[in-house]
């Protein structure tokens, strides 16, 4: 095996499994808050990219620069959806949960078809193809960058939820959700923030990848499956365990390379969802189920 | 219920007289709605019945369409007995997901993502595969006898998706009323109730996900000799798994009528609203409303469209015997 490639591939990895980790933690908060499994993550993701490239044609924002914006905007999109749709279904038995958020998934990808058409999507941005070189390995700046602004992202998370009072109701919620009721919390409402916030790490990741991938409409249902298997692998609602999660698979699909062809790279996804699943339902660092 | 029957057996009198009258058109979409009602009827026996949601039933219809056709292509083998062959085989795939699920208690949305998981692991497996077609798929040669599942015109396909709609709901109301499907009930209510009063809960699972991919792998060896063409991403894809769900879903799940009324309400919808917007350049937009409607009946009319059609039809026969 040649030494020079592992390393580079584990660096290249590593480096997206930072961006899989902030798409596990907004899915993974918004199971351990509300126990709804957002089926239409990955197209989330998609709208992200598709915003983001938005701005980087209409006014010439590069995506780094409009990340916080992208956010905004899908957090937005999230919030709507939790009030209009998901807090109906929460007493729902699974199936019908399954649905309303599987269709809209199916809305989302099928409206970026509409507004942006099926082609594949790749904008030039300022950063572009520029790599630095480490040894023997070369690294993307984009997705050096990538890398270092979904870690901070999910950090702003973290102490949002630590340290604020929004974001220890949201804690206490999804923690005991009759308990958070019975304390003044209004839990109809920390939903709605719960589910915006996870969508808007959706929002971020979206705008991170667009440089680093073509975009089409119809990613979205790659994306959601990463997102399940960071999940399952760092333990429902477990939030740090979804960063771990997203970093183990991100090493995992890279590295596979070096034995299977690059198309195959997911089937090593699934592969360990499968596995994770049967054998450490609660994740490798332990959820809530 | 002996009205039911009746207006049912009227109906089915009604719809076998049918291509008289229409066209190659529309005797295409009525063979999509029957095609459609059979798959959603396949799903219901698992999920409408047994409660584990299945969002991977792709897996199966990819499966028989595949069997079928390596069978014929490779062998000569008719794709009457490739159609069996492929729903044994999908059959012992779904017996092998399921002892995985079932035995792991793997529940709701776990179970909902072992599913997925399977099919698209076999999506990819099957994209490479050479003597499958890999990513490019599979062309069906045209040699219309009856031994090659192969006809000229829509007509034949027509009778033959409605045999397999019909014998599905005749299938489906047996299980319905005998105990094997009481025993699938009391599993899909509760299944830690049904267990503790004694239902051996992961066995009728076992039998439901195997009848249920059976019927399905069926339908693919329909479909592949009704569109000519096999493409791994379309016949293992997710879209499908969801495609297939809408109808029984809205029409209603766990009843044999539910998928039958889902797919004669969405399937013209989604056919004529799809030529319509594709004429305009809207591509996508029927499944935008597809969406929005599966949205609203789930959050209105939680148990489908059937409850509706049920209380109407009381009402029309209660008001009718007053007189």
């Amino acid at each position: 095996m040649n030494a020079d490639l592992a390393l580079q591939l584990g660096i290249q990895g590593l480096l997206t499994g930072g961006i899989y980790g902030l798409i596990g933690l907004g899915l993974s908060l918004i199971f351990g808050v509300m126990g709804v499994i957002n089926f239409a993550h990955g197209q989330m993701i998609v709208m992200g990219m598709y915003v983001s490239f938005w701005i980087l044609t209409l006014f010439g924002i590069d995506p780094y620069l409009s990340l916080m914006v992208v956010a905004a905007v899908i957090f937005a999109l999230g919030y709507l959806v939790q009030s209009t749709i998901v807090n109906r279904i929460i007493d729902y038995p699974e199936a019908m949960q399954v649905v309303p958020l599987v269709s809209l998934g199916l809305i989302l990808e099928n409206m970026a078809l509409l507004f942006w058409g099926p082609d594949h999507r790749s904008p030039e941005t300022a950063l572009g193809l520029d790599a630095i070189r480490v040894g023997s390995a070369t690294i993307d700046v984009s997705r050096l960058m990538a890398f270092g602004l979904a870690i901070l992202f999910t950090l702003c998370i973290f102490l949002f939820l630590k340290k604020s009072n929004l974001g220890k109701s949201i804690r206490a919620a999804a923690d005991n959700r009759t308990g958070a009721i019975l304390v003044g919390i209004k839990v109809n409402r920390i939903n709605n923030i719960s589910f915006a916030l996870g969508a808007a790490t959706t929002g971020a990741a979206g705008a991170l990848l667009l440089p680093l991938m073509p975009v089409t409409p119809h990613l979205g249902h790659d994306f959601t499956l990463i997102a399940f298997v960071v999940v399952i692998l760092g333990g429902m609602g477990n939030l740090l365990g979804a960063l771990f999660g997203g970093l183990i698979l991100g090493l995992a699909e890279s590295l596979s390379a070096l034995w299977l062809p690059a198309t195959m790279k997911h089937l090593v996804s699934f592969g360990i969802l499968v596995v994770i699943m049967l054998f450490k339902p609660h994740g490798l660092f332990g959820g809530k189920r | 219920m002996n009205r039911l029957y009746m207006f049912m057996a009227a109906a089915l009198a009604l719809i076998l007289a049918l291509p008289l009258w229409l066209d190659k058109y529309t005797l295409g979409i009525f063979v999509m709605i029957f095609y459609y009602a059979y798959l959603g009827q396949s799903w219901n026996v698992l999920t409408g019945y047994t409660g584990h949601i299945s969002l991977g039933h792709a897996l199966y219809v990819g499966i028989g369409a595949y069997t079928s056709t390596f069978l014929a292509q490779t062998w000569g083998i008719s794709p009457w007995i490739g159609m069996l062959a492929g729903g044994l085989l999908s059959m012992t795939v779904a017996l092998c997901m399921g002892y995985l699920g079932f035995r792991f208690g793997l529940r709701g949305v776990y179970f909902v993502i072992l599913t997925i998981g399977f099919a698209e692991i076999t999506r990819l497996i099957v994209s490479h595969i050479e003597a499958l077609g890999s990513f490019s798929g599979i062309f069906l040669d045209f040699n219309p006898s009856f031994i090659n599942f192969q006809f000229r015109g829509n007509m034949p396909y027509y009778y033959i998706s409605l045999g397999f709609m019909v014998v599905s709901m005749i299938v489906v109301r047996l299980i319905e009323t005998s105990r094997l499907g009481r025993f699938m009930i009391a599993t899909r209510e509760d299944e830690d109730a049904a267990e503790a009063l004694g239902v051996n809960t992961f066995k009728y699972s076992m039998i439901a996900i195997a009848i249920s991919a059976f019927m399905t792998a069926l339908a693919g060896t329909f479909y592949a000799n009704y569109i000519f063409y096999l493409h791994p991403a379309t016949l293992f894809g997710m879209a499908l798994s969801i495609e297939l769900i809408m109808r029984p879903i809205i029409g209603g799940m766990g009843t044999v009528l539910g998928p039958v009324i889902g797919s004669f309400i969405l399937t013209p919808l989604s056919e004529i609203s799809r030529a319509y917007f594709a004429k305009g350049g809207l591509e996508g937009l029927h499944l935008i409303l597809y969406g929005i409607l599966a949205i609203l009946v789930v959050l209105f009319m939680p148990r489908g469209i059937i409850v509706y059609l049920k209380g109407a039809s009381q009402w029309i026969f209660n008001s009718a015997d007053k007189k």
